[in-house]
């Protein structure tokens, strides 16, 4: 017969931690999203004078994201920086996905044909105009999708922060599992709960996406 | 009037216009014919600054294009471009693609922009469409947007380049049945173009360039009908 010690209790432990999880993604993906769109613009639109960017973000996406939380968490520490777990895991997470989100714009701006900006410019358009109306709606359909993942990548990607004390999904239910002795059931719920939150947001993705694909 | 005096325009190394005179007057429409790589589409990018040259100068009812003190975004609501590839803006419908410049640009309100745009699309037979996305539309009927699109900044000169070389054959009657109309409202046009027939019907003047330079200018009549230059007979051998 099937017996679990797995209380109800321990459920509202493993949501609370999921709650820490949506909160450090939501924080992460807005820094992120705000410094990549300044980047990705200023690397496609001014790829000479923002090379020096370039060569920054490239060492957030090569060095593991592990090894950038302990080396943060730790600098903060040396430097005497009052801040919580909670914020060096957002600034960590949202540096790293403003990184990725950079090139995601950048390849979204470089796909507007330059044919079409022509266009928008031969009719009076200024240039901060064409952007507006004409680039940035555009590049934002091509950029959508791999926004979307990296926000899904992202939400993932918030499970180490435990090593840096903070207790979310993933550190909970180890410590759950720790306690009743039952990985399996655990990190099932776990599982579970990880892929929930991540379809409602692809869902929500999906349908936008498919909103302006209608229109081509 | 489009006075362009002794224009050179070079890409890198490569000189493509190579002290080209010619004038536009009000009311005209000059047709510039000629091989590829003649420079003739490269010159209309220099009537409306879009592209820079290096030598001579372009004025334009008395405004110097390329002077750095020129507006070039107030100049270019005059002058109206409808380029080979029709460049819908493909995340706008058909009416708001024809909105945007109006609004964005003159300052129009809605439903001033709106009325203009209605009567644009309407002029050009695209009044079913309004609700559209250029993504749904044949290339005609995009070129003929593209059309509208120019002509609700309500621009005094029209330029068009090769308009109808990026079409199938069979649209390619529609568009210039827009363009002919065009010109028969006493639109001061200047179009580069390989249908010849078509700028024997409607062109004051015919330029054939050839090596980035005017080779042979005049009346329809002469330049096609009767050319004296051989290497206009020749070109026009070619392209029948």
């Amino acid at each position: 017969m099937f017996s679990t010690s797995f209380t109800w209790n321990d459920m509202l432990f493993l949501l609370d931690g999921a709650w820490v999880t949506l909160q450090l993604t939501f924080w992460s993906i807005m820094l992120g999203s705000v410094a990549g769109l300044v980047f990705g613009l200023l690397r496609a639109l001014l790829p000479r004078a923002s090379l020096p960017l370039a060569w920054v973000l490239d060492v957030f996406r090569s060095v593991p994201l592990l090894i950038q939380f302990v080396l943060f968490n730790s600098f903060k520490s040396i430097v005497g920086l009052n801040i919580s777990a909670f914020s060096v895991g957002c600034i960590v997470l949202g540096v790293y996905a403003a990184a990725y989100f950079t090139e995601i714009v950048r390849s979204g701006v470089l796909a507007v044909p330059p044919s079409v900006r022509r266009a928008s410019r031969s009719l009076g358009l200024s240039y901060l105009q064409d952007l507006r109306w004409i680039v940035l709606p555009m590049a934002s359909r091509v950029a959508f999708p791999g926004w979307l993942n990296l926000v899904l990548s992202v939400m993932k990607d918030t499970a180490l922060v435990m090593w840096i004390g903070i207790v979310e999904l993933l550190r909970a239910s180890q410590t759950i599992v720790t306690r009743i002795q039952e990985p399996l059931l655990v990190l099932c719920i776990a599982g579970l709960i990880y892929y929930v939150m991540s379809l409602v947001v692809a869902r929500l993705g999906a349908r936008l996406e498919r909103r302006w694909q209608e229109n081509d | 009037m489009i006075e362009i005096d002794n224009v050179h325009k070079s890409f890198g190394d490569l000189e493509v216009v190579k002290g080209v005179s010619l004038t536009v007057n009000k009311g005209e429409v000059v047709s510039i014919i000629g091989g590829s790589g003649s420079g003739k589409s490269t010159l209309l990018m220099c009537i409306n600054g879009l592209e820079p040259i290096q030598k001579g100068s372009i004025r334009v009812d008395g405004i110097e294009v390329h002077n750095r003190a020129t507006d070039l975004n107030r100049l270019r609501q005059k002058i109206g471009i409808v380029f080979q590839q029709w460049n819908a803006f493909p995340h706008l419908t058909v009416l708001e693609n024809v909105m945007l410049a109006p609004r964005k640009v003159l300052g129009k309100s809605r439903e001033e922009a709106e009325a203009l745009a209605i009567q644009q699309l309407t002029h050009v037979g695209l009044g079913d469409k309004f609700k559209t996305f250029p993504g749904k539309l044949s290339g005609g009927q995009q070129q003929r947007m593209a059309i509208a699109r120019a002509l609700a900044m309500s621009p005094d000169y029209m330029l068009f380049d090769e308009a109808t070389s990026a079409l199938d054959p069979q649209l390619v009657g529609e568009v210039l049945d827009t363009m002919r109309m065009l010109a028969e409202d006493g639109m001061t046009m200047v179009l580069v173009t390989h249908e010849i027939r078509f700028a024997r019907d409607v062109s004051d003047r015919v330029a054939f360039f050839r090596n980035g330079l005017v080779h042979e200018i005049g009346s329809p009549d002469q330049v096609i009908g009767n050319p004296q230059q051989p290497e206009t007979a020749a070109f026009l051998k070619s392209v029948k």
